[in-house]
């Protein structure tokens, strides 16, 4: 599949910014910091400011961005409609808690009660992501349990990430936050590991025979192209990386976006503050660029069932 | 809406007949030539006579070589929207611009409300949908539904432009949700079959498959026949010839 850059930047910067928001919200109700409008500020514009971005990105592939909020009408069959629905639905309760944190520096009563809608609607949003990707059994690859639970691993993992750089810069539980992070990071590591293991050792069992219906006759293969240049659907569903490449871009996921964020976090233990925090930002820039290359790998690695018809030997 | 019709009064649909298809594009081109003009006007090419011409086109006829080892044989392949009974392109579009006609199953979208998100062209297992980057939005087969009804179109030409342009036969239109209808008499004589039935798309659309071709390795002159040897002269190129026929 051919890896869209907006797609990749929508869902690494809001699932990044959904992270940051389930944590914000715990970090309301459990009080891992002091509720003060500076803090209230940073943490909100920080995670409502990547959930945006991401959403005005995703638009950017859009043929018609202008007719954009027809997407939101299809929820009942639509995950794409869905997520749509859950992202605009989740600054409600997000949008109030961030009033209560940033402007009236209180958590209790509507605010603490907004922070509890919030974590659900943030994370419903993710799993709604995922389920664009894993509910289409036209790309094995996608159509896979854990899909969706590594979409909220590094959903979460990206935002633990970012709350220990947020506490560690108003004075909070950093300790805790980058035990958080080193945990979520490693969960993240392991399913994703899980899930390379699980399309490398699935059989890709259909052919050119099944595509076509001709496996009677005998072994398939394609005579001619219907067309002299490549078609919208060769350029969009036929963009493939190579085996050698894909496995070095694994190997940088692991390094970027686990291996190098999990070792940094730690440094905010015992360490003067400023260290602290240069420690979590280089951990929070180093996880963006291991998303990246994970994402932008989800798409080069997924193999759309058409292609068969277009020469490739198994799907 | 994107909620599939319960049950459809018609299946509206195509049955293809790889047998006596032979590649000559004639169904593709006259697609591309009416549907430029029609419900989901235009199609758009980029760069037609540049050195990268490419565009939506709604039929492609692929040719695919079959063989068992020893002989082999070419299949020219139409391939355009199947109109499928449960089709995932349909309930992936968040827009409602994809859907599913409930009184005679034809798969549609709506031109004036398509976002050109794409997902619907992830969802289709057979590369169906083309996007039209000039006009942002997805083009696919309307089985010609400003044909089929079209009183204003004499009664012979009220039938998708691919299946009225088939110089071979190879293309039958008709309501495969009837038993007694022609092209549903035809897929159950012929042993008409779906593409990638194990994806569960339930395609309207049937295929026929190729008939028993003559065996090569049967037919080829035995060892030790004494066969006459075509040396020049045109009448014993003509011996040569029937003896070949013959010798079948």
């Amino acid at each position: 599949m051919h890896p869209a850059y907006s797609v990749i930047l929508f869902t690494t910067a809001s699932g990044a910014g959904y992270g940051l928001l389930v944590w914000l919200a715990l970090a309301s109700l459990f009080d891992w910091t002091p509720i003060k409008s500076a803090s209230g500020f940073t943490g909100f514009g920080l995670a409502l400011g990547l959930i945006t971005a991401g959403l005005l990105s995703s638009t950017a592939h859009l043929g018609r961005p202008e007719r954009a909020w027809r997407a939101f009408s299809q929820w009942r069959t639509s995950w794409l409609s869905r997520e749509g629905v859950l992202a605009v639905a989740t600054y409600v309760p997000a949008g109030l808690m961030a009033c209560g944190w940033a402007i009236a520096e209180d958590n209790t009563g509507i605010y603490a009660l907004s922070a509890l809608l919030t974590i659900p609607l943030a994370l419903a949003t993710v799993v709604s992501t995922g389920m664009i990707y894993a509910s289409l059994p036209t790309i094995r690859q996608w159509h896979q349990p854990l899909t969706v639970p590594v979409y909220l691993a590094f959903s979460l993992a990206s935002g633990a990430v970012l709350l220990t750089l947020f506490l560690a810069l108003f004075d909070g539980e950093e300790a805790g936050g980058a035990m958080l992070a080193f945990v979520m990071l490693a969960v993240a590591a392991l399913l994703k590991w899980l899930y390379w293991r699980r399309i490398d050792e699935e059989p890709r069992d259909l052919t050119a025979a099944d595509a076509t219906g001709l496996g009677r006759l005998g072994t398939v293969r394609v005579l001619e192209q219907p067309h002299t240049q490549a078609n919208y659907v060769m350029r969009e569903m036929g963009y493939a990386v190579a085996r050698k490449h894909a496995l070095k871009l694994r190997q940088a996921v692991f390094l970027f976006a686990f291996a190098v964020p999990a070792l940094l976090v730690l440094g905010v233990f015992e360490a003067a503050p400023w260290i602290g925090v240069a420690a979590a930002s280089l951990a929070s820039l180093s996880m963006a660029l291991g998303l990246f290359v994970e994402r932008w790998l989800f798409f080069a690695e997924a193999q759309h069932v058409v292609t068969l018809y277009y020469g490739a030997e198994a799907a | 809406m994107t909620a599939l019709p319960a049950a459809t009064g018609k299946k509206l649909g195509l049955v293809i007949d790889l047998d006596t298809c032979v590649g000559c594009q004639a169904c593709a081109t006259s697609c591309k030539e009416w549907n430029t003009a029609g419900y989901s006007a235009p199609l758009t090419d980029e760069d037609p006579y540049g050195s990268d011409p490419h565009g939506a086109w709604l039929n492609r006829v692929h040719a695919f070589e079959a063989s068992d080892g020893i002989a082999s044989q070419t299949v020219h392949f139409p391939r355009s929207c199947l109109h499928c009974e449960t089709p995932a392109c349909v309930t992936v579009c968040p827009t409602g611009a994809s859907y599913k006609r409930g009184a005679d199953g034809i798969v549609l979208v709506d031109p004036d409300t398509c976002i050109g998100c794409k997902l619907c062209s992830w969802a289709c297992p057979y590369g169906a949908r083309e996007y039209d980057t000039s006009h942002g939005v997805m083009k696919k087969c309307t089985l010609c539904v400003d044909r089929i009804y079209n009183d204003h179109l004499p009664e012979e030409d009220r039938i998708p432009a691919c299946v009225r342009a088939c110089p071979t036969g190879a293309r039958h239109f008709g309501d495969l949700g009837d038993e007694t209808s022609a092209v549903s008499q035809l897929v159950a004589e012929r042993d008409g079959f779906d593409l990638l039935p194990t994806l569960g798309y339930k395609p309207v659309n049937k295929y026929l498959p190729p008939r028993k071709r003559r065996d090569a390795r049967q037919s080829a002159p035995a060892a030790g026949v004494e066969t006459a040897h075509a040396t020049g002269a045109a009448v014993e190129r003509l011996f040569a010839w029937v003896d070949r026929v013959l010798s079948r």
